[in-house]
């Protein structure tokens, strides 16, 4: 086999060997240095994975040599290539940035495990998006779940702790109703393979068992990805992390669970319109929009009098994933088209955001609002870039921010979904008083008179500050890779028929061992 | 109608500890609990696998090397149980350990008392 | 005129980039003002000298186009130039060269902080100007229309004080409110009933919708649209007046207010078109609203005391001209709303560089202090007058024309109530204005100061005397510095040459709505 061919397995095996690896480097810039390299050439393989999606379609890598649907079988299509771009891309300018911030907010004998978690999170988000196999997916959930869990304790505030812990409560919770669902899926159909499902799934669509399946993985992945009114350990979860972590996690991880539950949803119970089906709440508007609106308005509402910045930002996360799920649940291909952009682009804004406010921490302390009269003179290089993140968010025209918002208004409008674009509206002039709240006291207010000149923040965390915040205004103009390729992924997944596949018999359903250990019947 | 309630006891077994495991989690105060609860939950979930998997009258997935046809378990979920048994228990203990540390800065384990402990921290800052 | 200096894309590119390279240089060159100033001056002739020579080319009937890369599959960042769109970045262009000349004057004279980044944002309000003004395509003219308002917006908030942080609260707020509620929506609805967002002569929507829907997108077009200022979103005009008085003059009374009637025209003649506004019942309701705001707004005007909410208040009531001229739908009516884009924006600069001007040699900001100031200032109080006398549309002032092309659309469109609009405002505008004139020249000035006999005051000589004089001790003042008070001469001078020599203006006006009706 050549390196293309192995690049699948590469893509998740690297950082999760590597990881371990960091504890023996005592040294936190050694540590640093070399999870550097990890996140560089684990990027290095997402592009280069892209690549070769690009020439020759999607691929897939049996994983030890054992063949589908008996091995995990890991598959790459063009929307696993935008998410794993997006992740270990958001990863490595993380990284960048995590040096000095680490060493100023975390103590130094944990670095190297700080490090150790970092990597091991993103081989879990990294594997959740490769993998073909939904059990797989599982394992890799809770690779990533515990170590963002031990990422959080991390912070200096004792409330990180109980963060965590409500969190890991929570997403326990999530993941093991996730578990049973696919249980019970595999129960009916004898595979854990997603193409594999797909194709076996019709055949018992209607069977009680499915029926709750679909609701254990409805539940789990909304406790997962954040959706309301399951948000509830988010806020404190971003709040009291160290920052690096939180610019990690929000741009990352509930992107990738978006799109597991696209993935499971649209790919793996596609065949039997699984979505479609969730028992609707008012007439023909499904449960999730009508959750999706509730968080939009609600998120963003709350947002507004929060004076701690991190727990604004993360009240304002509640409300952009629902922004997300609100394209999604149109199930229309603008619509998806719109909710995919929308993880894209929302994970380059709340990256943008939280790598500022990190660095605002790292220079001025705890972001309480009061406490950030003047800044944008004190820190006008920083700040600049947090502006751009800011107006993408409120979605100004020639932010990314604004083709979400374009697409999402354009998907509800062709439906006649009037009450969905209004909520859109609704929530974005919300958006633009909890923004603009910030930027009137950073620059109508004088800094202090006894405030202490402060430095910007150094250049190692500049960089890829303002990388992020120019990758805002770039997808903002040229929407070429991120409308097209989510148009491409939208209609691939909305119109998904399980491929061909070997012509293989079941080993599970031809013997007889399969007809009983269905059990129910 | 018997039979439906007495042949699926494990499955009834299933439900009854992941009801007490779910309301544990839910309901009960104290941080200890709490991860004793999500334990008997995930233990329902084990048992749920381990059920679906188990074939009557076969025995464990070993070929015989006599050559007669045996019936097996299925032996893949109990596989799957195993992995999910250890993230289980990485799961346990990450929660512990933060329980410790919980107890450590606040001095107490009851979420009641803790709230009020960070009503006030929110306070202040 | 000015020959092409360029080919014609060329040219619309540099109208974006030469004033993009001016925020550079002046942010640049903060530390050294004169040098920063120079390099203003320097940015708006080169711009104007760009834009006029693309007059001549655009009279022949080019519309020359650049199309740049595609920002979402299908619409791209298109820039074409237009006659209505050459009207408004003409009178952009060039009025931005006075004003830099005024606001050297009036900064330096007041002693404003932050002038760097005054300067700065100015350069970027009329770099949205231009795009606003060339825009190929809805989606490019939003872009530069929220560009707009968000480079605007620290420059009302520029003192800084609560009072101005309110009104930038209220600015924003409406002006992003409106644009993203209402006018965002619309340009979705235009993308999804016609399949694109171009301009096309004739109506991009003509024969790819009718009914309702039209009529729903025209009210989401003209009340999000809060540039314009159709009541009831008119707020924040007022609320702007905290600003520095050239930013109030230029952004206040030419670029921002004309950026939104201008869209207003541009979507009447090129997305719907007036055929099929026309045949859309339920439209009159516009123009209900926009009389509506005629008057009211010019009732409010004359309980005004503060001059620059005076100002402010006839501006809003100037721009539902426009609005109401557009939505009679008759060809010659809409010729008017793009004349009297160009005659307010002569007239209204003018009334303010003199309310500017006052205060920077007065320090006076109120109606009622005004009286016999006319004979201490008289360059600006008759500056003044020539202001007011195009806002009432008396001959030989631009306003005039621009009126009787409203008015003779409304006849020929039977739109009786619209004629009676105008004349009512009329009357309003001269109740309003010309008080103050009258005061300011025919009534002694209050105790305490001794004014300039009337000879005097007209003698160049001894007007510069006055500044001089008038130079730290206000209670006894002359003029304003001279870069304020050329500015002023200038723009009135304008008003009036337009009235005599209005054919490039005119012709343009004509080919907007294709040919002389």
């Amino acid at each position: 086999m050549s390196l293309i061919q192995n690049l699948p397995a590469l893509q998740v095996v690297l950082p999760l060997f590597a990881a371990p690896l960091c504890l023996f480097l005592r040294h936190p810039r050694l540590a640093w240095l070399f999870a550097l390299a990890v996140g560089g050439a684990v990027f290095a393989i997402a592009v280069s994975l892209t690549m070769t999606v690009g020439e020759v379609g999607a691929f897939s890598y049996e994983m030890g040599g054992w063949a589908a649907p008996w091995g995990i079988e890991y598959v790459i299509d063009p929307l696993d290539t935008l998410i794993l771009c997006l992740v270990s891309g958001i990863g490595l300018l993380v990284l960048l940035y995590a040096g000095p911030s680490v060493e100023a907010e975390i103590p130094r004998g944990l670095i190297p495990q700080f490090y150790v978690l970092y990597l091991l999170c993103l081989t879990g988000l990294l594997g959740m998006v490769a993998t073909g196999d939904v059990f797989n997916l599982f394992v890799f959930l809770e690779i990533s779940s515990l170590s963002t869990y031990a990422l959080v304790a991390l912070g200096r505030d004792p409330r990180a702790q109980t963060a965590a812990y409500r969190y890991l409560i929570l997403g326990s919770l999530g993941a093991t109703f996730y578990v049973i669902g696919i249980g019970l899926l595999y129960m009916m159909t004898g595979t854990l393979n997603m193409e594999d499902l797909a194709r076996l799934i019709p055949e018992v669509a209607d069977t009680r068992t499915v029926s709750v399946a679909i609701a254990f993985l409805a539940v789990g992945l909304s406790l997962k990805l954040a959706l309301f009114p399951l948000h509830k350990w988010l806020p404190a979860a971003y709040t009291y992390a160290p920052s690096v972590v939180t610019a990690f996690v929000a741009a990352t991880a509930t992107k990738v669970a978006v799109y597991v539950m696209v993935r499971i949803f649209f790919t793996v119970l596609g065949p039997i319109d699984a979505f479609q089906t969730l028992p609707a709440a008012v007439h023909e508007t499904q449960v999730v929009s009508f959750l999706a609106i509730l968080a939009m308005l609600s998120g963003s509402a709350v947002a507004i009098f929060q004076p701690n910045l991190k727990r604004l930002f993360a009240y304002s996360s509640v409300a952009q994933i629902g922004y997300m799920m609100l394209g999604i649940s149109m199930v229309s291909v603008t619509g998806m088209t719109a909710g995919l952009v929308h993880m894209v682009n929302h994970a380059m804004i709340k990256g943008t955001i939280f790598m500022a406010l990190g660095a605002l921490i790292l220079r001025l302390g705890w972001p309480r609002l009061e406490r950030l009269d003047g800044v944008g003179y004190r820190m006008p290089v920083t700040f600049a870039a947090f502006v751009i993140g800011a107006l993408s968010l409120i979605g100004v025209p020639g932010t990314s921010g604004f083709i979400s918002k374009l697409y999402l208004v354009k998907a509800a409008l062709e439906d006649q979904h009037w009450i969905m674009a209004a909520a859109v509206v609704l929530s974005s002039f919300l958006a633009i008083i909890y923004v603009w709240k910030i930027l009137e006291v950073a620059y109508m207010r004088s800094p202090p008179a006894d405030a202490a000149p402060v430095r910007e923040a150094p250049l190692i965390m500049l960089a890829p500050l303002w990388i992020l915040a120019l990758a805002n205004l770039y997808f903002g103009l040229d929407t070429t890779y991120t409308i097209g390729l989510s148009e491409s992924a939208a209609e691939f997944i909305l119109n998904y028929t399980p491929g061909e596949g070997p012509g293989f018999e079941h080993p599970l359903l031809t013997g007889h061992g399969a007809a009983e250990s269905g059990g129910t019947h | 109608m018997i039979e439906t309630i007495l042949g699926l006891y494990n499955y009834w077994i299933v439900i009854v500890l992941m009801m007490a495991g779910f309301y544990t989690v839910i309901a009960r105060g104290n941080l200890a609990k709490k991860i004793i609860g999500l334990n008997i939950f995930q233990t329902s979930v084990f048992l749920l696998y381990i059920t679906m998997g188990y074939v009557r009258g076969g025995t464990a997935p070993i070929v015989d090397p006599s050559g007669e046809a045996t019936l097996y378990t299925n032996p893949l979920p109990s596989v799957l149980i195993l992995t999910a048994i250890v993230v289980g228990i990485a799961t346990t203990a990450l929660g512990l350990a933060l329980a410790v540390r919980i107890r450590e800065s606040h001095g107490t384990l009851e979420e009641d008392e803790i709230l009020a402990i960070e009503d006030r921290m929110d306070g202040e800052h | 005129m000015i020959p092409l200096l360029f080919d014609m894309p060329t040219t619309i590119a540099l109208t974006l980039l030469v004033p993009f390279a001016g925020t550079l240089a002046v942010l640049l060159l903060g530390r050294w003002p004169n040098l920063r100033e120079a390099a203003t001056l320097a940015t708006a002739s080169a711009l104007t000298v760009l834009v006029y020579s693309l007059l001549g080319p655009v009279l022949e009937g080019a519309r020359p186009e650049l199309t740049l890369w595609e920002v979402v599959p299908g619409v791209p960042l298109a820039f074409s130039v237009e006659p209505l769109g050459m009207i408004f970045a003409m009178i952009a262009s060039l009025l931005w060269i006075v004003t830099t000349v005024y606001a050297i004057g009036y900064m330096r004279g007041n002693d404003e902080h932050a002038q760097t980044r005054f300067y700065a944002c100015f350069a970027v309000a009329i770099l949205s100007a231009m795009g606003i003004a060339f825009a190929g395509n809805l989606l490019t003219l939003f872009l530069f229309y929220e560009l707009m308002t968000i480079s605007t917006f620290p420059l009302v908030t520029h003192k800084g004080t609560e009072e101005a942080k309110r009104s930038g609260r209220v600015y924003l707020g409406i002006l992003m409110g409106t644009s993203i509620g209402l006018q965002l929506v619309a340009i979705i609805g235009c993308w999804i009933l016609a399949g694109s967002l171009d301009f096309v002569p004739g109506g991009l929507l003509a024969g790819k919708a009718e009914g309702w829907p039209v009529l729903i997108l025209f009210v989401l077009f003209v009340f999000g649209i809060g540039k314009a200022a159709v009541m009831p979103f008119h707020r924040w005009l007022p609320a702007a007046m905290v600003a520095p008085t050239p930013v109030s003059a230029l952004l206040h009374a030419v670029a921002v207010v004309k950026a939104g009637v201008f869209t207003v025209v541009k979507v009447v003649v090129y997305v719907f078109g007036l055929d099929l506004l026309n045949a859309t019942s339920g439209t009159e309701w516009i123009a209900v609203a926009a009389g509506f705001t005629i008057l009211s707004a010019s009732l409010v005007a004359l309980q005004q005391d503060n001059l620059k909410r005076r100002l402010a208040y006839s501006t809003i009531s100037q721009l539902s001209y426009v609005v109401l001229a557009a939505a009679i739908l008759a060809p010659l009516s809409v010729m008017g709303a793009a004349l009297h884009i160009m005659a307010h924006a002569f007239g209204k600069i003018t009334l303010f560089f003199a309310a500017g001007s006052i205060y920077t040699a007065a320090h006076k900001t109120r109606v009622s202090e005004l009286h016999g100031i006319g004979w201490k200032m008289p360059w600006t109080m008759g500056a003044f007058a020539i202001g007011s006398l195009s806002m009432i549309g008396v001959p030989p002032t631009a306003g005039f024309v621009s009126k009787w092309f409203m008015l003779s659309g409304a006849y020929e469109a039977q739109a009786w109530a619209a004629i009676a609009v105008i004349f009512a405002s009329t009357v309003l505008n001269a109740a309003y204005f010309l008080p103050i004139v009258y005061h300011a020249f025919a009534r002694p000035q209050p105790a305490g100061g001794h004014g300039y006999s009337g000879t005097h005051g007209l003698d160049a000589a001894d007007r510069a005397h006055g500044a001089e004089e008038g130079d730290g001790h206000h209670a006894d003042h002359g003029e304003a510095p001279w870069p304020i008070v050329l500015a002023l001469t200038f723009t009135a001078g304008g008003s009036v040459v337009l009235f005599l020599f209005p054919d490039a203006f005119l012709t343009l006006a004509e080919q907007l709505v294709g040919g002389r009706p």
